[in-house]
């Protein structure tokens, strides 16, 4: 019994520092986004709370808790309020099977530096951010608006395009590693790094990452100048910052999921395994930011066209020629 | 990781089940908390201007449950079809080394007749948008 208290309560610690870290990063990913959006524009970005604005993220967060919660009129009342919920829902709860470390011995137990190692839990990443179109559709179709209906729809129609390509890309990794947990993936890669093996598939996987988290140049269900804000245009305070936390956890975890498919994951020399793990994900997010600031937005019939008539055919014939090669060697 | 044993189940050091459950209701806890704080510290004037949903200023019109282009259900469709055989192919990936070439064939050929039923819907112009798709 004692063993089952010091257990619980070291795994309640590990997910306060997982989430505590998640959030945290997640603030101050938009600072470093607006600073470094601002840099690339040749303006100042935020300067004014704080030394650099490091403290505009807290004010920020301050802001939206204190700002007026509107539900516009003929708003479906139940999903309206559920559907910011769903987005920082799903994001957070993907990092649930991210492993951060290899397992650590502390009381004469082994201390797993992961939250949940499930045996499924690629098919459980795949199938949380499956439930993620749920909030950006159910979020434009409540408000009771044209704009953040088109932008639902768009929305929809795009997060489902480029899953088929993100589950598509990521079999061949499957194959290789034999497993779909993702520790065993991130064990898999020991001696060398997926991506100096699946190239193909690491390029598929970022593009449709990129789409999946409605980013610039994917960003048409959210587009300012022709849908105002899209799905989530009508809403305020803190809903429209749970939609704001999801986007910014959602970069996160698929940068930390670009690390443990491609990258190594969590190995790394020198550095304790949780600060490589860091490292990478800031890296694939800060690349993430740098193609926000460089690349225009696209049309939506090439939105579709890059889906469907290259990443999906490309990611099926990767798949047959890596089983070749699998069974070849 | 092993399946979970009975015994194991509700053991805190095994990354299971009940580790996953708990982080579950700890993430639904900030939200709600943060929904929570929104609601209870946020302004409350509501006014009948604030609610009018936003269409640029100009006085909305008519219901917003618009009727929404059709390309938009085919690609539902069509991501239906994918993604269970997407699933089908998942089950196939874990096993490759193990089913050998024969696997390998009969996969390839399952892919085969994927790739055909793509080229089919492009060749329909299932896949176009736009003003041409229409008048196709």
């Amino acid at each position: 019994m004692a063993s089952w208290i010091i257990g619980f309560v070291l795994l309640l610690l590990k997910m306060a520092v997982v989430l505590g870290v998640l959030l945290l990063l997640a603030a101050y990913l938009v600072w470093a986004e607006r600073k470094l959006l601002a840099r690339f524009q040749v303006r100042y970005g935020p300067n004014r709370a704080g030394k650099f604005g490091l403290l505009q993220p807290i004010a920020d967060g301050i802001k939206m808790i204190t700002k007026e919660d509107l539900m516009p009129d003929g708003a479906d009342r139940f999903i309206f309020l559920l559907a910011p919920a769903v987005v920082a829902f799903t994001a957070l709860l993907m990092f649930a099977v991210v492993p951060f470390g290899e397992e650590i011995t502390l009381f004469g137990q082994n201390v797993p530096m992961v939250i949940s190692d499930l045996n499924v839990g690629l098919l459980f990443i795949i199938a949380l951010s499956s439930l993620g179109v749920y909030g950006v559709a159910l979020g434009g179709w409540a408000s009771n608006s044209k704009y953040s209906l088109l932008g639902g729809i768009r929305g929809a129609a795009q997060m489902i395009s480029y899953e088929l390509s993100l589950g598509l890309s990521l079999i061949p990794i499957v194959m290789i590693a034999g497993s779909l947990s993702l520790v065993d993936i991130v064990k898999a890669q020991q001696n060398v790094w997926f991506i100096f093996v699946q190239p193909v598939s690491f390029v598929i996987f970022l593009i449709s990452a990129m789409a999946e988290s409605k980013r610039i140049p994917f960003d048409i269900p959210e587009a300012e100048n022709e849908l105002g804000a899209g799905y989530h245009m009508e809403y305020s305070g803190m809903r429209f910052g749970l939609f704001f936390i999801g986007e910014y956890v959602h970069m996160q975890v698929l940068g930390a999921l670009t690390a443990v498919f491609f990258l190594g994951g969590w190995q790394g020399p020198f550095l304790p395994a949780p600060v490589w793990l860091l490292i990478k994900i800031v890296m694939v997010a800060l690349v993430m930011i740098w193609i926000r600031g460089t690349l225009p937005r696209l049309r939506y019939d090439q939105l579709m066209a890059i889906g469907w008539k290259v990443l999906v055919p490309a990611a099926l014939i990767n798949i047959v020629i890596t089983g070749a090669v699998i069974l070849i060697i | 990781m092993q399946p979970v044993a009975g015994g194991a189940l509700l053991s805190p050091w095994t990354p299971g089940i009940f580790s996953l459950s708990l982080y579950t209701i700890f993430v639904l806890v900030i939200i709600t908390a943060l929904l929570f704080l929104s609601s209870w510290l946020g302004e409350k004037k509501p006014t009948p201007e604030k609610l009018r949903p936003y269409e640029c200023g100009i006085i909305p019109s008519g219901t917003a449950r618009l009727k929404y282009p059709i390309p938009f259900y085919l690609v539902a469709i069509f991501f239906l079809i994918f993604d269970v055989e997407a699933a089908f192919i998942f089950s196939w990936a874990v096993a490759c080394e193990n089913l050998g070439w024969a696997g390998w064939l009969q996969m390839s050929y399952f892919i085969f007749v994927l790739l055909i039923g793509l080229v089919y819907i492009w060749k329909k112009g299932g896949l176009e948008w736009g003003p041409e798709s229409s008048e196709k």
